[in-house]
């Protein structure tokens, strides 16, 4: 494995570690954009260059900023009185460590053969558009009806509701 | 190693560190940070896949990938929707307190 490889491979960890054990919740959404960055360069060099731009362009400027916003909109920035963590800390790491434990042990327990290790493929952004309008069109069409639905459904559960008062009422007229 | 490998155990140790910040966090806003970045392991677990397959050319898992940042992007707006909502109901974020169903 290359130099480049271990360092992108450190900035996303580090930084996603960062993003979930920080104090300050601002400083976790700025981790969690290294981490995404980190994320992004590592398509980049496994030669998928679209998912890495999507990447970017979908969780850098996109998820983190909505992040952001859901922080300040919460009061979450202010540092909280007492521990961060729950109560149930300990159980929860365990978990996570049995969980990567078996995963780990998956990958290293699997047979060591790379049918494709020479050449890095090449994916053209033209052959991922006619892919997605051509053979996998039904999915995208769901797609494109499931992201407008949870837009919608979620500027309606954000949503102000007003005072019962400031309401029209239809049944006294 | 294999280069394949070492991508696999990055990807696992990114999805054991967005499940340790889902359980071990109070506040809901870390909590999807840490589902989101178990959402981008599997991510890259896929592109990972996608280059070192035997037929690179069919985008199979690069498919996966992006139908899987867009259903991601659907689920970080509507759980950030429902935080603001509950902490416009219960003025916190703080899934300790988050202990009754009704408003």
């Amino acid at each position: 494995m290359n130099f480049v490889f271990w360092i992108l491979a450190m900035l996303t960890l580090g930084s996603g570690l960062a993003a979930v054990a920080l104090k300050n919740t601002v400083h976790c959404a700025l981790a969690l954009t290294g981490a995404f960055a980190g994320l992004a360069f590592l398509f980049l060099s496994l030669g998928a260059q679209f998912a890495g731009f999507a990447e970017i362009l979908v969780y850098i400027g996109a998820v983190a900023i909505l992040v952001v916003f859901a922080i300040l909109l919460t009061r979450g920035s202010e540092t909280p009185i007492g521990s961060v963590f729950s109560r149930h800390w300990f159980w929860g790491l365990v978990a996570a460590a049995a969980v990567f434990a078996v995963f780990g042990g998956a990958v290293l327990a699997s047979v060591r053969v790379l049918p494709n290790v020479q050449a890095a493929p090449v994916a053209p952004v033209q052959a991922i558009g006619f892919a997605l309008v051509g053979r996998y069109v039904l999915p995208l069409e769901i797609l494109a009806v499931l992201l407008t639905a949870a837009t919608i459904g979620a500027v309606i559960i954000a949503l102000h509701e007003l005072p019962q008062e400031s309401l029209p009422q239809k049944e006294e007229q | 190693m294999t280069p394949l490998a070492a991508y696999l155990l990055v990807a696992a140790l990114l999805f054991a560190i967005g499940l340790a910040g889902a359980l071990v966090r109070r506040n809901a806003i870390l909590v999807l940070i840490g589902i989101e970045l178990m959402l981008n392991a599997a991510n890259l677990n896929f592109i990972a896949f996608w280059r070192y397959s035997p037929h690179p050319e069919a985008l199979t898992g690069m498919m996966f990938a992006i139908f899987s940042i867009a259903v991601a992007a659907a689920e970080a707006a509507v759980g950030l929707a429902l935080v603001i909502a509950i902490h416009r109901q219960l003025h916190t974020t703080d899934l300790d307190q988050m202990n009754r169903m009704k408003g």
